[in-house]
């Protein structure tokens, strides 16, 4: 099996989180769909590994995974205290910095 | 051919679920739905010859993370439901938002197509020889990204705790 399919639906899936990120407006919904766009490149990372036959795009998804997991335990706390602050995760309500 | 039986499934679940994730307006749902993506996601990189990777990220996502998602929207209440996405957008930003992200899609599925047709030599993933690498040649890198976890637990603390005010 060629790599274009891999790359092709890498390609699909990251312009789907990226209307995601640009469309919803739920802070949670919003960082889900960033993790749309990390599984993307971790998995045009994996193919590009089974291209080469080279270990070290396995390893790279692996760190974007870890990169994945640091960035939603803090995206989540900064949800939660929005949360708390406002009693709600809409962004149209946040427009403390908006000019 | 065996290999293109799965591949499609597959794809065309991830790609489902993702869609779901942007189109569906209970953030439960939508949770759910990026479960589906993630799976096939592991089923996919399975197929890449990257089991090690497939079941971390199972672990990860699909046991972590998710999880997590979960228990904050339960947290937060059901009240997190969203509206349509037409009402309370200007037209022209909705076109924007759906034209550049397809424009980028398509510039991608372009350069994509432009690839050589050699089929895929998968390199040998399993835990032993990802193992080695990554205390060998990726020490340096894993450190990083271990302390990059831990200062991750910190803000995370620092940011939710409930900070109880002297009197």
């Amino acid at each position: 099996m060629p790599l274009a399919p891999y790359f092709i639906l890498s390609g699909v899936l990251f312009s789907i989180g990226l209307v995601g990120l640009l469309i919803r407006r739920n802070l949670l919904l919003i960082l889900l769909s960033v993790e749309i766009l990390l599984n993307a490149a971790n998995l045009s990372f994996v193919a590009a590994s089974a291209l080469h036959s080279e270990l070290t795009g396995q390893v790279f998804a692996f760190f974007g995974m870890t990169i994945a997991a640091a960035e939603v335990t803090v995206g989540l706390a900064l949800a939660l205290l929005l949360f708390r602050s406002s009693a709600s995760v809409d962004t149209r309500n946040i427009e403390l910095l908006k000019w | 051919m065996f290999e293109n039986f799965i591949f499609y499934p597959f794809s065309a679940l991830a790609v489902l679920g993702a869609l779901g994730v942007i189109t569906l307006r209970k953030p439960t749902y939508a949770l759910l739905s990026l479960m589906g993506t993630m799976f096939s996601l592991a089923v996919l990189f399975f197929l890449l010859g990257a089991p090690f990777v497939a079941m971390v990220h199972l672990v990860v996502y699909a046991g972590a993370v998710l999880v997590l998602f979960l228990f904050v929207i339960m947290l937060l209440g059901l009240s997190a439901q969203e509206g349509r996405a037409t009402e309370g957008f200007k037209k022209a930003f909705l076109a924007v938002s759906l034209f550049v992200p397809a424009a980028f899609g398509g510039f991608l599925i372009y350069l994509a197509s432009t690839l050589g047709r050699t089929p895929l030599q998968p390199a040998d993933g399993s835990p032993e020889a990802f193992g080695k690498l990554l205390f060998t040649r990726y020490l340096l890198p894993f450190e990083l990204v271990s302390f990059l976890l831990l200062i991750g637990v910190f803000a995370a603390v620092a940011l939710a705790l409930e900070r109880k005010e002297k009197r």
